[in-house]
């Protein structure tokens, strides 16, 4: 039983990565990552915000009516993400100020009402807790690894702080703008997609539609 | 747990059926309720620590600003860091006013008390502001006898949001030594580049005022060309005539405007 419910907890890490394997909350994935400092700060603020969601969905499960289920969930959400907002511009200002806008886009982070329809609505809160800290860490680690590869070949610092010479500034890193671009991050998380599903065969989606040649007959 | 007998309106309301009118609308109004409640206590809780941060960071780039216009380094430096005067301006007549203290003076909460400001005419109102306060912190900067620079705060409705900044004028009261938005809420990455140092450094070095005495400045669609032009951003149209909008405001006969026709008269 243990077993089981840690297993809650670890799936969502690798085996059902809310990125690479259920490709959700990507938008916030390119666009947070060109820092370490901001994808880690995102990252806290998805946790939190998916944790509480999730044990407050799940604790209301059996009273929620089916034909306003959506728009209480999206309200519990927006309401926990502005205060993670709230709570950001009052003790991390700076930060706040470098996310803009992406905290308040949680809301629409797809991981955060995917885990409260498919998981927390049906499941007891210890169970969606857990649930939701692993879909959470599962995001954080996709997230805070493109930063890494991003920030120091990007800018040349780890944390903001500089680990690679510039050559702007006399040493020999000539950083990679296209780095600290979102579409670079795009590529990075099709690597990524692309090297777990080598190491995992078992993540490949089936071919729902295989190409049909002109007699109708499926070619591989 | 259905069998035990329900006698609380609590219980009652537990045990209807989900999906019965009675249940939906409850559970609608208390899962909004908790929410609000939640957010708004949130909300003004931490309203004063955020304040802070605002006003830190707000202090921090108008030191920014004195620091980046050109020759007034130079002139702190020699008559030492103490010639940033801040007085509290009386907009009505143009004097300043003595009797209130300017550190202790809330700017802020001014611009909405009604016993602190005054309704304002629509047709007047080109900053889109409601209401005027009727007392405003103007920074001088002296050099020697002579004025070097004033530094006014603006503010005014933008696209979405207030966009607040400081205006610079140089020594004759009709040149713009810079512009400096602290804080705005306008669509990230369309009207928020009001912000960009490329835009505002298109200010510095016009001239608000024609030859005439009006107030000529104004933000145009490409090609800006003269004293009293600024190229607006493309796709932030609303963002920059905000902007543009409360330069002319805040400058005329209605802003500031009775302030610096004294200073120009009179001097300090």
């Amino acid at each position: 039983m243990a077993s089981s419910l840690l297993r809650h907890l670890t799936a969502p890490i690798i085996d059902n990565n809310p990125i690479t394997l259920q490709i959700l909350g990507i938008c916030s994935a390119l666009a947070v990552t060109t820092s370490l400092s901001t994808a880690l700060t995102m990252s806290a603020a998805l946790v939190t915000v998916l944790a509480g969601a999730s044990t407050a969905i799940s604790l209301i499960r059996r009273h929620l009516p089916s034909s306003i289920r959506l728009v209480v969930q999206i309200t519990i959400i927006a309401s926990l993400v502005i205060v993670a907002d709230q709570v950001l511009r009052a003790f991390a200002f700076e930060m706040s100020q470098r996310l803009s806008i992406f905290v308040g886009l949680i809301v629409t982070n797809c991981v955060v009402l995917g885990r409260a329809e498919a998981f927390a609505m049906r499941n007891p809160v210890g169970p969606s807790l857990l649930d939701a800290l692993g879909n959470g860490l599962g995001y954080s680690a996709v997230l805070l690894l493109i930063a890494a590869i991003r920030e120091p070949l990007g800018s040349g610092s780890v944390f903001g702080v500089p680990v690679l010479p510039l050559a702007s500034e006399g040493g020999w890193f000539q950083p990679l703008g296209f780095m600290l671009l979102a579409p670079s991050a795009f590529v990075l998380i099709g690597l990524l997609i692309w090297i777990i599903r080598t190491l995992r065969p078992e993540q490949v989606e089936v071919n729902d539609y295989p190409f049909q040649g002109t007699d109708g007959g499926a070619r591989r | 747990m259905a069998e035990t007998p329900r006698r609380t309106p609590w219980g009652r309301f537990l045990a209807l059926p989900n999906d019965s009118l009675a249940k939906t609308l409850g559970v609608a109004f208390l899962v909004a309720l908790v929410s609000a409640t939640t957010v708004s206590v949130t909300s003004i809780a931490l309203k004063p620590r955020q304040q802070a941060h605002i006003d830190a960071a707000r202090e921090a780039q108008l030191a920014e600003l004195v620091a980046t216009l050109p020759g007034l380094a130079e002139i702190l430096r020699a008559t030492g860091a103490d010639t940033m005067e801040s007085v509290l301006v009386d907009l009505t007549t143009g004097e300043i006013d003595t009797t209130t203290d300017p550190a202790g003076y809330d700017f802020l909460a001014a611009q909405t008390d009604p016993a602190l400001s005054d309704a304002l005419p629509p047709e007047l109102d080109l900053a889109r502001i409601g209401r005027l306060p009727r007392l405003a912190p103007v920074y001088l900067v002296r050099d020697g006898d002579d004025l070097a620079l004033v530094v006014l705060q603006i503010y005014g409705a933008g696209y979405q949001s207030t966009i607040r900044a400081y205006l610079a004028l140089e020594g004759d009261l009709n040149t713009i030594a810079g512009l400096s938005i602290y804080e705005q809420g306008e669509t990230p990455g369309l009207g928020s580049r009001i912000t960009a140092p490329e835009w505002q450094a298109l200010w510095s070095g016009q001239q608000v005022a024609d030859a005439t005495g009006e107030i000529a400045i104004s933000v145009v669609r490409g090609g800006a060309a003269g004293p009293h032009e600024v190229d607006g951003i493309t796709g932030a149209t609303r963002s920059s005539n905000g902007v543009a909008g409360m330069v002319q405001f805040w400058m005329g006969e209605n802003g500031y405007g009775p302030f610096l026709d004294r200073l120009k008269s009179e001097g300090v």
